[in-house]
């Protein structure tokens, strides 16, 4: 392999400075995808799949996914609140995996909350 | 360049410690069960060094959430990916349990072990996979490498480690800056620059931990002194029982030989450095620098006269820089945050932080970093929460078969190089092991005043023959036959072979009893006039007897013992027949009233 240079190093070290980031705790936005057996049996897994596939597009750094269980409205289910650092936690019912990429792009990314996907804004906190 | 992302990381601590307890399998089965369950994809599994909290191992912390598993075995990994990773519930019948209060709790930041720990060479500990050169890269390795290459002159170099009050971390306390300046001075050239990771006191891991958690710091250190004293060649002294450390090593360095970052021309200032690995063969006198680079050479291992001073006639009679691995690996942060940065932690005379091996009898055995200055008492007790099962501390040891004990009033003494010297022990390398009530303090001198004896080269007398007139005294002490002269010839002999030894390994070998004579005399005196060891351990001044009030008859303690001294007979209360008794302990264990003292 050709000799390392600063910008050789400055791009390893940007490629991977993600993966380093997570294990430190500090994130922007948290994407929290409920995942009980009701979230996983209405297809939570391509959601899951959607945002992982955004963030990898797009080269985030900032956004973390974690999972949880079923919120108690299996009915509504996928499920997944978004929660950025600061403010409100909201959360968006009855998903597709072109609805979540919506919610990415407006909500994650831009900080517009997508209304008429949202079920409820300002409940339970989970940072 | 997207890499791939991940939404978790499974870091299983892959330190001697979590190895030894089962780690790897721990993480055969993890993968097989990610794989299962069609997870790999998003979720990665990382190999990591030690995390430094070796009692709860094996040990993995699973982010974003930080939560930290303990104590791990395969046969849990089904139930936590279930649960944690496919539906985010983390699991508690796995969290820590605090020992004192019996808490749960699931976060790492929130265990009290990690509390007061300030991680600046162990900052990549337990975060980054050591055997990946980019993860250590993406936490700013070889920055500090680029930064002496292209803008700094080696004098700077010099000026700024001087500045940071760094000193050597092997033990003496050598101010790391003035020893470059040295080495710089003399123009014969090739020079050298050794990593001395011949870690040989009993109980010690600090720097095998630092070389397996992130080698890639000590390299890019060796790097930087190299620079700074025209030095294109080094060499890693690394005692052969650390193979993992070995194995890291090596790879590291093909990595950074690959990337360019070492061996010609490195960033493409002309600058040219590589270095390799010496496993060294196990003599504990290897790690005194002079005998070291006999070993080195491939000569025995014996120190030789000083001076010339190793910086002007080391390697094969060549300027040489040794330093210690953890010295070596707080170079690069001092280069990059700045000597004041360094500086800004620490006492006068001591600076920065300092790496420990907390073993013993204390409840959180393991790795930690505190800043200098810090008391003993807080490593013991709010690090270390305290005596295991609930028993009274007696003494800290630090600095090995060099060092001595430390007892309770002094506990509150800052560690630093003065301060720890003048209670009559040394800083050490950094080994401290925690001796509480049920241990006997001069069977402890005599542990390490044996292992000198073992170790001692054989150069010169007052070690070598020195050394073994203490040792027999000690024994004698320990089997009822000791005279009260006994102990003022252990001093006055102990001076003499400080004052007179030719290494340091002669020179600090007397402190362990020095400084157990001087706060434990009561002990010896108790094993000369009362013919008693009173922490009971030395088995020719122990009687055992029961106690016929606390007795329960039930007949376990006659089952155990493998020498029939026992009689007993139902309904009676049991009694030793001290004839027969070989004081094995075997009834103590087995008697569940504590009718036997």
């Amino acid at each position: 392999m050709a000799k390392l240079s600063l910008e050789g190093l400055k791009k390893i070290k940007e490629s991977v400075e993600a993966t380093v980031t997570l294990r430190e705790g500090g994130y922007r936005a948290k994407v929290n995808i409920h995942m009980g057996t009701c979230g996983i049996a209405s297809g939570a897994r391509t959601i899951m799949t959607a945002v992982l596939d955004e963030i990898s597009k797009r080269n985030i750094k900032d956004v973390i996914i974690t999972t949880s269980g079923c919120a108690g409205l299996c009915s509504r289910e996928p499920m997944i609140t978004v929660e950025l650092l600061g403010t409100a936690p909201v959360k968006y019912v009855d998903l597709t995996a072109e609805k979540m990429r919506e919610i990415f792009e407006e909500h994650v990314l831009k900080g517009n909350i997508l209304e008429k996907y949202a079920l409820a804004i300002g409940s339970e906190t989970t940072f | 360049m997207a890499t791939r992302i991940f939404r978790s990381h499974m870091l299983i601590c892959a330190g001697t410690a979590c190895v030894s307890c089962g780690a790897m399998k721990v993480r055969e089965r993890l993968e097989q069960e990610l794989k299962d369950r069609g997870l790999s994809e998003e979720v990665r599994v990382v190999i990591t060094g030690c995390n430094g909290f070796c009692a709860e191992g094996p040990i993995m912390v699973v982010y974003p959430e930080g939560i930290f598993y303990g104590k791990l075995k395969p046969e849990d990994m089904p139930l936590l990916v279930e649960e944690h990773i496919l539906k985010g519930r983390p699991v508690p019948k796995l969290f820590y349990v605090e020992p004192v209060k019996k808490e749960v709790i699931p976060r790492m930041k929130d265990i009290p072990f990690f509390g007061p720990q300030v991680l600046r060479v162990l900052r990549n500990r337990g975060l980054i996979d050591p055997e990946n050169i980019d993860e250590s890269i993406a936490k700013d390795g070889y920055l500090a490498l680029h930064k002496v290459l292209t803008q700094m002159t080696p004098e700077q170099i010099i000026a700024e480690v001087k500045k940071s009050g760094l000193r050597g971390r092997g033990g003496a306390g050598f101010p790391t800056g003035e020893k470059w300046e040295e080495a710089r001075k003399y123009d014969h050239f090739p020079k050298y620059v050794i990593c001395n990771g011949d870690e040989g006191d009993p109980g010690a891991f600090m720097d095998r931990s630092i070389l397996e958690a992130d080698p890639h710091a000590v390299l890019e250190g060796m790097a930087i002194c190299a620079k700074a004293i025209d030095s294109n060649e080094g060499y890693l002294y690394v005692r052969a029982e650390y193979p993992l450390a070995i194995k890291r090593l090596n790879l590291a360095i093909e990595q950074a030989r690959n990337y360019g970052l070492f061996g010609k021309d490195i960033f493409g200032t002309g600058f040219d450095f590589d270095a390799w690995v010496y496993p060294g063969a196990g003599a504990y006198v290897c790690g005194e620098s002079t005998a070291l680079m006999f070993s080195l050479e491939g000569k025995r291992g014996m120190p030789r006269v000083k001076p010339p001073r190793s910086a002007e006639a080391g390697l094969w009679g060549q300027p040489t820089v040794l330093n210690n691995v953890e010295t070596f690996a707080n170079v690069p942060q001092i280069i990059l945050k700045g000597a004041k940065w360094f500086n800004s932690l620490g006492t006068e005379k001591s600076k920065g932080t300092k790496v420990f091996s907390l073993a013993g009898a204390v409840n959180n055995i393991g790795l930690v970093e505190v800043p200098m200055g810090i008391s003993l008492r807080s490593i013991v007790y709010d690090i270390g929460e305290g005596i295991k099962g609930g028993k009274k501390f007696k003494a800290a040891q630090l600095g090995g078969p060099s060092g001595g004990f430390v007892p309770e009033h002094l506990l509150d003494t800052p560690v630093d190089y003065e301060s720890l010297e003048a209670t009559g022990t040394i800083m050490g390398s950094g080994g401290i092991v925690i001796c509480d009530e049920a241990t006997c303090m001069v069977d402890s001198a005599r542990f390490f005043t044996n292992f000198c004896v073992e170790e001692s080269c054989g150069k010169c007398v007052p070690c070598r023959v020195g050394m073994n007139v203490m040792v027999n005294m000690l024994n004698r002490i320990t089997h009822g036959q000791g005279t009260m002269e006994d102990i003022e010839r252990l001093e006055l002999l102990g001076q003499h072979i400080k004052e007179t030894s030719h290494c340091g390994l002669g020179k600090t070998a007397p402190n362990p009893v020095l400084s157990t004579i001087r706060y434990f005399r009561n002990e010896y005196e108790a094993h000369i006039q009362d013919n008693r060891c009173p922490a009971l351990v030395c088995v020719d001044l122990i009687q055992f007897r029961v106690d016929a009030e606390k007795c329960k008859m039930c007949g376990l303690c006659k089952k155990a013992c493998p020498t029939d001294a026992i009689t007993w007979e139902k309904k009676t209360p049991a009694d030793i027949n001290i004839e027969k008794c070989i004081r094995c302990r075997s009834c103590i264990q087995a008697c569940k009233f504590n009718a036997i003292e």
